[in-house]
């Protein structure tokens, strides 16, 4: 079967009269409309009758060289000798497309960029409201278990407890040893020239004690265990999982959010903790090797000039960070409808957040603390 | 282009499908002649989605060979199986819908991939397709998640016959519709395979379609197809799960609804 000829016929009558054969299909259809292009005039009247093959997309290609899509209906008159299939065809595609006039889409793109402008604006105030409430009813449910009107999952806890601390130790230790390393690196290369290479060891301990330990490691959960909830909890809702927990006359705050709030609550600072750790004999290792402090000296050191309360300082952050990553990573995941790039769209929200949010926090604290003296 | 005008335009022969020590199929043989809507019924788990994935190719089977319009497309070329992949459509349990996508551009995905046309063409005719397949204009640019799902089905219609095909897959196209909905399928089907001149592969346990939309049943129980006949006919087999099945409550409903049917036509 070859692609569709065209041949111009000239009646007497004076009409121009189209001639298609071969096989008219969606197959042959980009040959078909080059031939089209080529046409110089409009016919007035489809001969198809040495037409082999057509189908929808055929039919319709010949009905706009007839006419506008509004006028398809009237167009089929003027198609002569079509086999009676390729005449109902032709004529369930004229009603069918011509059926409809085109809905009114889009408007100008200044008109888009503004309206998303405007929507982008009021939904930060009213997402800002949206986590504020949520905050609450967590503190709600919260307040209910611990005097004793809702149960805490402990099964649940515990089995979150591994995967969002246990499970990120390796990775949370390695990333502390070498951001430590790289901090009495560069701090020694600085300090050098004044003859303070000493110094290092304040740099490296306080550094870690105070900020690092703890941002570092509520970064990396936030990216890790903040997005694993986000997309749990969001194919869950996608999938109507949520409404059945409601169904059941459960609470999903209960029975999803608590458990993965209480463990990151007990595992955060514990992970903040080895962090410090790690960033710490990061500093040692660097220090014994290539700065000439050598181990002993770099605690004794330590000992004398870095303060104990200073890890405190750092751990009284974690809980808070575990509190805003946990909220956050559990919210979007309720706020998924539907698809699968809804899922996508709100996980990737919820890093994005969390980490925003922990990196404010550390700052206010930061203020605080110099407020207090401390 | 080779066009084959043979009246089979897909042979299923020795077919067996296994999926680690359950066997689904085994030595199961199928015709499906050009023209006409064939179903396949069998219990839940009797493996019938197993066979429509075996033959379109999603499913590597363990044994057998598949003929779908005279190619067999496990030793053919990737071009070859390219160009009949391009003559069949299938439209998947909830429709399979791409949810970034909206219904419009569903449809033009296998237009953009497969041929270039021009953009308003392109338009044209997935308008057309979603009118054919008796969706509301303004579904066009809605998401699948915007949609019911009996529209959702229809979409997925729309968009197995984006290219115009000549064989139309369809996993169990009624199932979880309303009855309405499911009859308005039904005749859909219908009206689209006389109208487009489709041969259509169907999955169902609906006994309804079945008698109303069906020229041939194809049953499969016991890992293979037992029988395969007219729906009036093969309700006569004397196959016990046959028995069971059509002249239970719910078939025989169905075929009496049949016989009015044609009485009072």
């Amino acid at each position: 079967m070859t692609t569709a000829q065209l041949d111009w016929r000239e009646p007497d009558n004076g009409d121009a009269v189209l001639a298609v054969r071969g096989a008219c299909t969606m197959q042959h259809l980009p040959d078909l409309l080059t031939r089209i292009e080529a046409l110089r005039r409009v016919p007035s009247m489809l001969d198809l009758s040495d037409l082999d093959a057509l189908d929808s997309a055929g039919a319709l290609v010949l009905l706009r060289l007839l006419d506008r899509p509004q006028h398809y209906r009237n167009a089929t008159v003027r198609i002569a000798h079509a086999r009676p299939e390729h005449q109902a065809l032709i004529e369930l595609v004229a009603e069918r497309a011509g059926a409809d006039p085109l809905p009114v889409q889009a408007r100008s793109s200044w008109h888009n960029w503004m309206v998303q402008f405007g929507e982008a604006t009021s939904g930060i105030a009213a997402h800002a409201w949206e986590l504020a409430g949520f905050f609450g009813t967590v503190n709600h449910c919260f307040w209910s278990i611990l005097t004793g009107r809702r149960k805490l999952r402990m099964t649940s806890v515990v089995h979150h407890m591994e995967r969002t601390g246990l499970d990120a130790v390796p990775i949370v230790s390695l990333l502390c040893f070498l951001v430590g390393a790289v901090v009495a690196f560069l701090s020694a290369t600085a300090l050098r020239d004044f003859g303070a290479s000493i110094l290092t060891v304040e740099i490296v301990s306080v550094s870690f004690l105070r900020e690092f330990g703890v941002l570092l490691s509520a970064i990396l959960v936030a990216g890790r265990s903040g997005s694993a909830f986000t997309a749990e909890i969001g194919s869950m809702r996608s999938r109507e999982e949520i409404d059945a927990i409601k169904a059941l006359a459960l609470d999903p705050i209960e029975l999803l959010v608590i458990p993965r709030l209480v463990a990151l609550l007990i595992m955060l600072p514990v992970l903040a903790f080895i962090a410090m750790l790690s960033g710490i004999i990061g500093g040692v290792l660097v220090g014994a090797m290539a700065l000439d402090i050598s181990p002993t000296m770099f605690l004794v050191r330590m000992q004398d000039t870095t303060e104990l309360y200073y890890l405190w300082l750092g751990l009284l952050k974690a809980p808070v960070f575990a509190f805003l990553i946990a909220c956050i990573g559990c919210l979007e995941g309720l706020k998924v409808s539907g698809s699968a790039e809804s899922v996508g769209r709100h996980t990737t929200s919820s890093v994005v957040q969390s980490i925003f949010l922990v990196i404010v926090f550390d700052a206010l604290f930061a203020v605080l603390y110099m407020k207090l003296d401390l | 282009m080779n066009v084959t005008v043979d009246a089979t335009v897909i042979s299923v022969r020795g077919l067996s499908n296994r999926f680690g020590a359950q066997v689904v199929h085994e030595g199961l043989d199928l015709d499906v002649r050009r023209g006409e809507v064939l179903a396949v019924i069998g219990g839940s788990g009797a493996g019938k989605s197993v066979l429509l994935r075996s033959i379109i190719g999603l499913q590597e089977p363990a044994a057998g060979t598949v003929h779908v319009l005279g190619t067999d497309l496990r030793s053919a070329e990737s071009s070859v199986r390219a160009s009949i992949e391009r003559r069949w459509g299938v439209m998947f349990q909830d429709g399979a819908l791409f949810s970034s996508l909206t219904v419009l551009e569903n449809i033009k995905v296998p237009m953009i991939e497969q041929h270039k046309l021009p953009v308003d063409l392109m338009d044209e005719l997935a308008r057309l397709k979603i009118a054919l397949v008796g969706l509301p204009a303004d579904a066009a640019y809605k998401l699948p998640s915007q949609l019911s799902g009996g529209m959702r089905k229809r979409a997925g219609i729309a968009r197995a016959l984006a290219l115009d095909p000549e064989i139309l897959f369809l996993d169990e196209p009624t199932s979880g519709l309303d009855p309405l909905g499911a009859a308005g399928f039904d005749e859909l089907i219908v009206t689209l395979k006389r109208s487009l001149d489709l041969t259509v592969f169907l999955v169902t346990h609906d006994l309804d379609s079945i008698f109303t939309c069906c020229d041939r049943v194809a049953v499969l129980v016991d890992r293979h197809v037992v029988a395969v006949d007219t729906p009036a006919r093969i309700s006569e087999h004397p196959h016990p799960w046959i028995q069971a099945c059509f002249l239970g409550p719910r078939g025989r409903s169905a075929e009496r609804a049949l016989t009015l049917r044609t009485q009072e036509a």
